[in-house]
């Protein structure tokens, strides 16, 4: 504290603060690496280049990927169309972007899963077109996609809300296309907010369970994503297996999150900002 | 006229995947729940092991609401009236739990007090006590999960309304304590009543950390959507998605409540400005 601070309770909030962090999440968190550690380097690598292992991760990653890809250009265009555009039911989509994270992911699961089963609303119209969703990859994106939607649009929503559009005149006055303007005055702004958005919703498709676990079908080495794996693991008490996949998962999940917080701070420019339903 | 026409085609996939993505699944919900009439909804929501499922998801509400609110105070005011060195630090903890995977959420609780495996077993079994798989396990689990919700919901609100308020009553006599109370409180009273709907909401619908700490055990360890698991897998469609409805009504207050708070929210900052 450089100036004199008249507010008083540093000392009881800090200290709660910190006291319970610690106890709920910095030691229990800590047990993971604690435990695989205590395996042994050999032990981790073992666990960790087994081929079941390795496919699950696989499937992890590559689903996460698509989905957040996908919800980078639809993220956009939802956020774009929200605040560029007037049209009726505007509102309403504003309100309802964060349904995602507010609907439990298990009812998530059950719904998606009967709507894209081969006799579903939406999986009758899929199936003679050759495309089956449940118990595929493909119904894991879907899965994904729903999820993680709303990080995109909350994160570049605020960013194009404060773009200033005086810029965008200024490149039109000097004979710039609407598709040149853009490539080179509006999407070099957006980049970070994309950026993090994609981020935030890569690490939580990553992690993410309880919405896959009915539509993905579970048959290993094709459809077992890497936190059912862990799960299906501790089922079989090989809890040393299941804590070096949890600790491979947190590895990255911290890579992530660091860099979220690399790009919100870019973003912000320095200040603590809400990001997307959190 | 193009630029009329291309405004349109991009407005029309932009509703056309929100109504697809979003509204589609949530009104399956609603539909597959009353598919077979008022009276196996009834039946499935009033069913014993329904109620037990409430029963133990409002307890677990009773017990993260509270705690997580007033740790989420504590450190939004401690990170938000005062400077000092590893703020990062304590940002960074908070939002650990999202960045964490549900079923690894649920793992490392099991790596403490599994009575097998775990590290406190010798002193678990001495005691006789059980956490996991056990109703102690589904609260920390759940605890854990909702840590950063209320702190950040009040941190980039408090940050934003700075100390100035806080600092005048202060000096005109008023204690820390009616200082937060008379001062504080009423600033922050719209993100602070969302972040405890949110976290009673959270609670209510977590299902990965919970699913590995519960052991599913009918009656006794099962939260409500632990319960819409078992009765899907046992092909009990309807009724999965009669209790399903029920977290549905819920995420839909949930939102409601949300929009109303930012919009609560931002005509507060308009007449502060």
């Amino acid at each position: 504290m450089k100036k004199k601070n008249v507010i008083p309770g540093f000392g009881i909030t800090f200290g709660f603060s910190m006291l319970y962090l610690s106890l709920l999440v910095l030691i229990p968190v800590s047990m993971v690496f604690f435990n695989s550690s205590s395996l042994g380097f050999e032990k981790l690598w073992e666990i960790a280049s087994s081929p079941r292992v390795l496919s699950s991760l696989k499937v992890s990653f590559t689903t996460a990927f698509a989905a957040a890809l996908i919800n980078v250009f639809f993220g956009f265009l939802v956020a774009w169309v929200i605040e560029r555009y007037s049209f009726p039911g505007k509102k309403i989509m504003d309100g309802l972007i964060d349904l995602p994270f507010a609907l439990p992911t298990a009812v998530a699961g059950i719904s998606l899963t009967t709507l894209y089963a081969p006799n579903g609303w939406i999986g009758r119209f899929l199936e003679p077109l050759g495309i089956t969703v449940s118990y595929t990859p493909l119904g894991i994106v879907v899965a994904l996609i729903f999820i993680s939607f709303p990080f995109v649009v909350r994160t570049v929503q605020p960013v194009l809300q404060n773009f200033d559009k005086e810029v965008e005149e200024a490149a039109s006055c000097l004979g710039a296309t609407k598709l040149q303007i853009f490539r080179k005055v509006i999407l070099p702004e957006m980049f970070p907010a994309i950026i993090t958005g994609f981020a935030l919703a890569f690490s939580r498709a990553l992690g993410e369970y309880g919405s896959v676990v009915f539509i993905s079908g579970n048959m290993p080495f094709k459809t077992e994503i890497a936190p059912l794996l862990i799960r299906t693991k501790l089922e079989q008490y090989d809890y040393a297996g299941g804590t070096a996949v949890a600790a491979i998962m947190l590895v990255m999940s911290f890579l992530i999150l660091f860099s979220i917080n690399y790009f919100q701070w870019k973003v912000s420019g320095g200040k603590i900002k809400r990001v997307g339903g959190r | 006229m193009k630029d009329k026409g291309f405004r349109f085609i991009l407005i029309v996939i932009a509703l056309s995947f929100f109504l697809l993505l979003l509204i589609v699944p949530l009104l399956s919900v609603f539909v597959k729940a009353f598919e077979k009439g008022w009276g196996l909804y009834y039946a499935a929501i009033s069913d014993p092991m329904a109620i037990k499922a409430i029963k133990l998801t409002l307890l677990t509400i009773a017990v993260t609401v509270p705690l997580n609110t007033i740790f989420g105070i504590m450190a939004a005011w401690s990170v938000t009236k005062f400077d000092f060195k590893g703020k990062n630090i304590i940002l960074t903890l908070i939002d650990l739990p999202f960045a964490i995977s549900p079923v690894v959420a649920g793992l490392i609780f099991v790596l403490l007090f599994s009575t097998s495996h775990g590290l406190f077993a010798p002193l678990l079994n001495e005691w006789g006590l059980k956490i996991i798989f056990a109703t102690p396990g589904i609260i920390l689990a759940t605890l854990f999960v909702t840590v950063p919700f209320v702190a950040r919901e009040l941190i980039p609100l408090m940050e934003a309304q700075g100390t100035s308020e806080e600092e005048a009553a202060l000096t005109l006599g008023a204690s820390g304590w009616k200082t937060f109370l008379l001062v504080t409180l009423p600033n922050i009273k719209w993100g602070l009543i969302y972040g405890v709907i949110l976290t009673a909401a959270r609670t209510a619908g977590e299902f990965g950390a919970v699913s590995v700490v519960s052991g599913h055990i009918r009656g006794l360890t099962n939260t409500l959507p632990l319960h819409i698991e078992i009765l899907y897998n046992e092909y009990q469609f309807s009724a999965a998605f009669a209790v399903a409805s029920l977290l549905t009504v819920v995420a839909i207050i949930n939102l409601l409540i949300k929009n109303f708070a930012d919009w609560k929210i931002k005509s507060q900052n308009k007449l502060s400005n």
